[in-house]
């Protein structure tokens, strides 16, 4: 059975440049850190490739602050800012990932910040009137601002501009995670306003476990991990030069193609939606059609269970998410379309497509001849009650 | 077949997942949660309600090599298992979980979402055999491995449910089953066996009934009555921490005047009262039972055995059913039957039935 892989959201293949690129250094010795020839090199294989990824986003080099990817980035933007600001509230949006919602709800508990979580739209964007609000209320108490650049489940595109337009007036830090972001649209750190911004490599087309925090060189950030001062004494840990150059090199590749796979990734999802819609007339695309991820197609199929949708879709080899976050392995109802008003039993139904460099059109196919016995059979598993 | 094998992190639901794919088998895996926030019911402990099982599972399931997913089936459950357990022990019996869940959820939600999505049966390392027997009825001998007893949670099913189940440890031993696992490199082959209420987290049942009932308890403190002469023995602390039989627990100063111990005869949860008397004043030989499920045809009169516990003995019993309610003439008196157990009804090795108990009674045999 041949594969259908349609959850790039959640990892995308490697590029074949990054693999070739963390192959070949894989095999070489060098510790970054050390002054002998070998750690020479792969320092200048490390630094280069902080050059590439500045290159790539436009900031400046010394910004990158290499991590072991996109969770630790947002826990030391969110708590390394705060903490080295010192105030009392940070303010974010209800629709973040749990990498960002955690650490959150973290410092809420242990250190007395005081969070709030602005409400978004039913497209799942952030109400900007409700974030002038409340930092108007007393923007001296704000430690700083976090919100994604899209959102992970349904793609909608937060109005990052807005947002670092109204923390501006006031001085106050923007974190933003564009770990879906980074390669889908464009994203320019200097222009953007942003003071720090997540990226990770294994959703560019990259390696796991690597990541970095994009973070003006005037932000203080205190740091999480101590130890042997590496990463301008930010992030202390043995620099991991395989990953770091095969993660640019997906950076640079993703950036570079960017706008030829935005074209042809958004024609290929936008046929996928209106094909299923012509098999499935009642369902509901969630998120904003018009500001999204290319990538995404987040369908709601009235009367289903996601969970049932997926495994009957996986017994066909067709690979998707239901884009619940996972407890446990228990589905819980998306906290994102709860938040943009779905319903528990709605937000249960529904699946996440999402569409990246290896899709094809024959993905797509496959999914379309598939679509409509499953929902059929999911159909008359029903849904739980409530729904 | 395409079969779906709940497989509850134990070693037994995964030597049973794995010999349904050894048989020919199209199988998936899947693991219930119980509970919404699996700390909520159960942290750390063992149970079927803990991170660690659904990784145990999934671990067994990946080294067998077969899909796995998880299934929320908490809604259900809280509201078929874990309310009834509540508000029977409100109304003072004693209800067994494990057999609801076998009923509503294991047997029924799972069978029936299985069925739904196009499987054709469920697996279970339920140590259970089905044979054919007069007019294609598919019967449930009493299953080999008497030690785990299960066959007495089986009493539950009908026959749809027993057409749709595969029951692949069958006749075997569960020390057969746990080598069975090391060879097939089952993590999970000296994992210890579940004994407790998987949703209470210290076997501390009392202390669970009396925090989650809170206020719906049918009291909070009561008299401990002699049953012969009615005299104020002690006081308790609400009747939800007795069950019919108890000797332990009664907190009672005085010995009993003839030395002996003293059990628990009655509850009455209104009252708030505990009757408490010699042993020999449990002994029961008649039993009335309701919510009767039939394995397949329904007898009018049977003369077979009946067990009244999960590990307890068969006793020899003339069973007259009008239906719906079960009549219970035990040759072989019984002691300490608390009302809200199962009685599941035996025709020679093949279980025929089971029913709740409603109440018990002496007729034929004489106190002490």
């Amino acid at each position: 059975m041949t594969t259908v892989y349609l959850d790039h959201a959640a990892t995308t293949p490697m590029l074949p440049a990054a693999v070739e690129a963390l192959s070949a250094q894989l095999v070489r010795t060098g510790n970054p850190s050390s002054l002998h020839a070998s750690g020479r090199h792969a320092r200048r294989i490390v630094e280069e490739s902080r050059e590439r990824i500045a290159q790539a986003l436009n900031c400046r080099p010394g910004e990158v602050i290499f991590t072991s990817g996109g969770t630790e980035a947002d826990n030391l933007a969110l708590k390394g800012i705060h903490w080295s600001r010192g105030r009392s509230r940070i303010l974010s949006t209800s629709i973040e990932h749990h990498a960002v919602l955690d650490p959150l709800h973290w410092l809420d508990e242990h250190e007395h910040a005081d969070v709030e979580l602005l409400p978004v739209d039913e497209l799942g964007r952030l109400d900007t009137d409700a974030l002038r609000t409340s930092i108007e209320r007393d923007p001296d108490s704000i430690s700083l601002i976090s919100v994604m650049w899209a959102n992970n489940e349904v793609g909608t595109l937060q109005p990052i501009d807005e947002v670092v337009a109204l923390a501006a007036t006031h001085g106050i830090p923007v974190h933003t995670d564009a770990v879906q972001a980074i390669g889908a649209v464009p994203v320019d750190f200097a222009t953007s306003g942003v003071d720090a911004l997540t990226l990770t490599g294994h959703k560019v087309g990259g390696p796991f476990g690597v990541g970095a925090l994009v973070v003006r060189r005037e932000l203080e950030v205190t740091p999480l991990v101590h130890g042997g001062g590496q990463e301008r004494d930010i992030r202390s840990g043995t620099i991991d030069a395989p990953a770091i150059v095969g993660f640019a090199a997906a950076v640079e590749a993703s950036v570079k193609d960017q706008a030829d796979q935005h074209v042809r990734i958004s024609a290929l999802r936008d046929q996928l939606v209106d094909r299923v819609r012509a098999i499935v007339p009642d369902v509901i695309r969630s998120g904003d059609p018009d500001h999204g991820l290319p990538g995404h197609a987040h369908l709601r199929f009235p009367g289903c269970e996601g969970d049932s949708l997926l495994m009957l879709l996986d017994a066909r080899g067709i690979e998707c998410s239901t884009g619940s976050a996972c407890n446990a392995g228990v589905p819980q109802a998306s906290h994102v379309l709860l938040a943009m008003g779905c319903s528990d039993a709605e937000a249960r139904g529904s699946l996440r497509f999402s569409l990246g460099h290896t899709t094809t059109q024959a993905d797509v196919d496959a999914l379309v001849d598939a679509i409509g016995p499953v929902v059929e059979r999911a159909r008359a598993a029903g849904s739980r009650k409530g729904a | 077949m395409r079969v779906l094998a709940a497989m509850s992190g134990g070693v037994d639901s995964a030597v049973a997942a794995a010999r349904a794919v050894e048989a020919g088998h199209d199988v998936t895996g899947i693991h219930l949660a119980l509970s919404r926030n699996p700390k909520s019911y159960r942290s750390g402990a063992r149970g079927c309600c803990t991170i660690e099982d659904s990784n145990d599972a999934r671990r067994a399931a990946d080294v067998i090599g077969i899909p796995f997913y998880v299934w929320d089936m908490s809604e259900e459950f809280h509201d078929n298992v874990v309310e009834d357990f509540m508000s029977e022990y409100a109304a003072g019996r004693t209800p067994n979980p494990c057999l609801r869940c076998n009923e509503k959820i294991k047997f029924a939600a799972v069978l029936d979402r299985a069925l739904a999505l196009g499987f054709d049966a469920v697996v279970t390392g339920h140590y259970a055999q089905l044979a054919t027997g007069h007019e294609g009825m598919i019967e449930m001998p009493r299953s080999v491995a008497m030690g785990k007893a299960q066959s007495y949670g089986h009493g539950v099913l009908t026959q749809d449910q027993l057409a749709h189940s595969l029951f692949p440890l069958g006749d075997s031993v569960k020390d057969d089953v746990r080598v069975e696992a090391e060879r097939r490199d089952l993590m999970v082959a000296h994992k210890p066996d579940s004994h407790d209420i998987c949703f209470i987290a210290d076997g501390d049942n009392a202390g669970w009934l009396k925090e989650k009932l809170g206020d719906r308890a049918p009291n909070d403190s009561g008299d401990i009555v002699d049953h012969a002469t009615g005299e104020i023995l002690g006081q308790h602390e609400g009747t939800t921490a007795y069950t019919i039989g108890q000797r332990k627990g009664l907190k009672i100063g005085r010995p009993a005047p003839d030395g002996k111990p003293r059990f628990v005869l009655d509850i009455e949860p209104v009252s708030g009262t505990v009757t408490v008397g010699p042993r020999a004043e449990l002994r029961i030989d008649r039993i009335e039972a309701i919510r009767a499920r039939w394995c397949g045809t329904v007898p009018s009169r049977l003369e077979g055995t009946v067990q009244l516990r999960a590990h307890g003995e068969e006793h020899r019993a003339i069973v007259t059913t009008d239906g719906t309610d079960v009549f219970i003439d035990l040759i072989d008196p019984a002691e300490g039957i608390a009302p809200g157990q199962a009685a599941v009804i035996y025709d020679g090795t093949r279980v025929v039935g089971s029913a709740t108990i409603s109440s018990t009674a002496r007729v034929g045999v004489a106190a002490g």
